[in-house]
């Protein structure tokens, strides 16, 4: 899967948790719960999708290690 | 007979629109069971009955627009029924054949797409045998499709296009409501906190609490838990507010012509709305659910809440609110009491601040609370007592 690839399940994932989005709004470094208003129990949804789509259990100490589309993308190559 | 009427779903609803009955004539409905959808203010409600027995007559039609209290339907209740059926042995063969009648009205599935009869009397209309049998599965009314199959038969394509039609018409639709939906909300915010600023006389008390305990406890659970069944701190902040008010009873309570504390504790939870308004549906009897069973049923109520998809009872019921909107944008929440209710529970976000204890200064993670009380019905003291209860319940988590 190439970083296009899984930005665009992430997108789908965002727009699941929150269909009032517009995910192609995010720039790459922005801060995504920030952006978006997404409080923990939507990101914990979102932390659910991120392990049925690419198979990676994000543990709560690494919640600060994806908060930018870019890190994010870093951590699901790099844990898969 | 039970009259069944348009119920009020807070003090600030007038009346609501009938979208959908969900039960027909004859049908047996029990407590609980929702029978009609209702378009309020606060978005599509699912209305529920609270008896049993069977629905007599539909009085409102789908689509009629009624002020709270008017009857909507009529209930015969369950021992009425039998008791009429004993009378005589010919009044017992005659309600059994409208028993049968009934019988086969509630046997058929509440929304069949399309009757199969309906395509047997098309019988002129050329159509392919599978797409007739998606036709009827997408529910298309062949009447309205022009074939593009021979002989202008109509062929899996032309259903395809028609039920992907169908589909965006219905989005559209429901975009549509949605936004009108979201116009009823601001209208009943106004209404319900001005009406609260007019006759509530609000006092204001705030702490702040040490969570680290919490956030430790809640990490071990977690290491332990599958990732879907992670718990947050905010399932916490339910249970340990529950547990408070049950030892300073006077916050859970209305003030209706005097104060009337209420033996249940149903926590009105706020939910924000992204394009703005919010929704408090109840967490019904928060203070005998574990903190495992809350977050089980907040992954049911936030979505419906914020699909603006509740039941009745879920938006009538609350006897107190908490908002957590401080969660990841500000330290302090002053809220503005929900009428009747009498107090409010503000939890700011979780912040690392200094905290002195024992003569040493060390960071500690601290949370913010808040408590809006109607001063008719509490005063300082037992307010007071309140935070105090809600800070020890967050400080020992294991007992929550």
């Amino acid at each position: 899967m190439n970083d296009q690839e899984v930005k665009a399940t992430i997108f789908k994932l965002l727009h699941k948790i929150a269909p009032d989005i517009d995910p192609e709004e995010l720039e790459m470094n922005d801060n995504i719960r920030e952006v978006f208003g997404i409080d923990s129990f939507d990101f914990l949804q979102f932390i659910i999708g991120l392990d049925e789509k690419f198979g990676v259990t994000t543990p709560e100490d690494d919640y600060g290690k994806i908060t930018t589309l870019n890190a994010l993308i870093s951590y699901i190559k790099s844990a898969k | 007979m039970i009259e069944f009427k348009m119920p009020s779903l807070g003090a600030d609803m007038e009346d609501g629109t009938l979208v959908e009955w969900r039960v027909k004539s004859g049908e047996a409905v029990k407590r609980g069971d929702i029978i009609a959808d209702v378009d309020t203010q606060k978005g599509l409600i699912e209305i529920e009955v609270f008896e049993e027995g069977t629905v007599d007559r539909l009085v409102v039609k789908e689509g009629e627009k009624v002020p709270v209290g008017t009857v909507m339907a009529t209930i015969i209740p369950i021992g009425a029924l039998e008791s009429s059926r004993k009378e005589s042995v010919q009044v017992k063969a005659v309600s059994e054949v409208k028993q049968k009648a009934k019988t086969q009205i509630t046997t058929e599935p509440a929304k069949q797409p399309l009757k199969e009869g309906s395509i047997v009397s098309h019988k002129h209309l050329k159509i392919s045998p599978l797409a007739k049998r998606m036709a009827v599965e997408k529910g298309i009314d062949l009447t309205t499709i022009k074939g593009s199959g021979p002989e202008g038969s109509i062929v899996k394509k032309d259903i395809e296009l028609a039920a992907k039609t169908k589909e965006e018409s219905h989005m559209e639709a429901s975009e549509e409501k949605k936004e009108i939906a979201s116009r009823g909300i601001r209208d009943a915010i106004a209404m319900a906190m001005s009406r609260s600023n007019r006759e509530i006389p609000h006092f204001y008390l705030e702490t702040r609490i040490d969570i680290s305990k919490a956030l430790e406890w809640l990490k071990e659970t977690n290491k332990e838990r599958e990732l879907k069944d992670r718990l947050l701190s905010v399932v916490l902040l339910i249970k340990a507010t529950a547990r408070a008010i049950k030892e300073v009873p006077v916050v859970n309570a209305y003030w209706e012509n005097g104060l009337q504390l209420k033996d249940v504790i149903n926590i009105g939870f706020a939910v924000s709305l992204r394009k703005g308004g919010v929704v408090i549906p109840a967490i019904h009897d928060a203070d005998q659910k574990s903190p495992a069973e809350l977050m089980t049923l907040l992954k049911d109520l936030i979505p419906r809440a914020r699909a603006l998809k509740l039941r009745s009872s879920e938006l009538s019921e609350s006897t107190i609110t908490l908002t957590n909107v401080g969660e990841g944008n500000v330290d302090k929440v002053f809220g503005v009491i929900y009428p009747p209710q009498v107090a409010i529970i503000g939890f700011g976000n979780i912040v690392e601040e200094a905290w002195a204890e024992n003569g040493a200064i060390s960071a500690r993670p601290v949370i913010h609370v808040t408590l809006a009380a109607d001063h008719r019905a509490i005063d300082g003291y037992l307010a007071g007592r309140f935070l105090t209860a809600l800070k020890h319940h967050l400080q020992n988590p294991e007992t929550l």
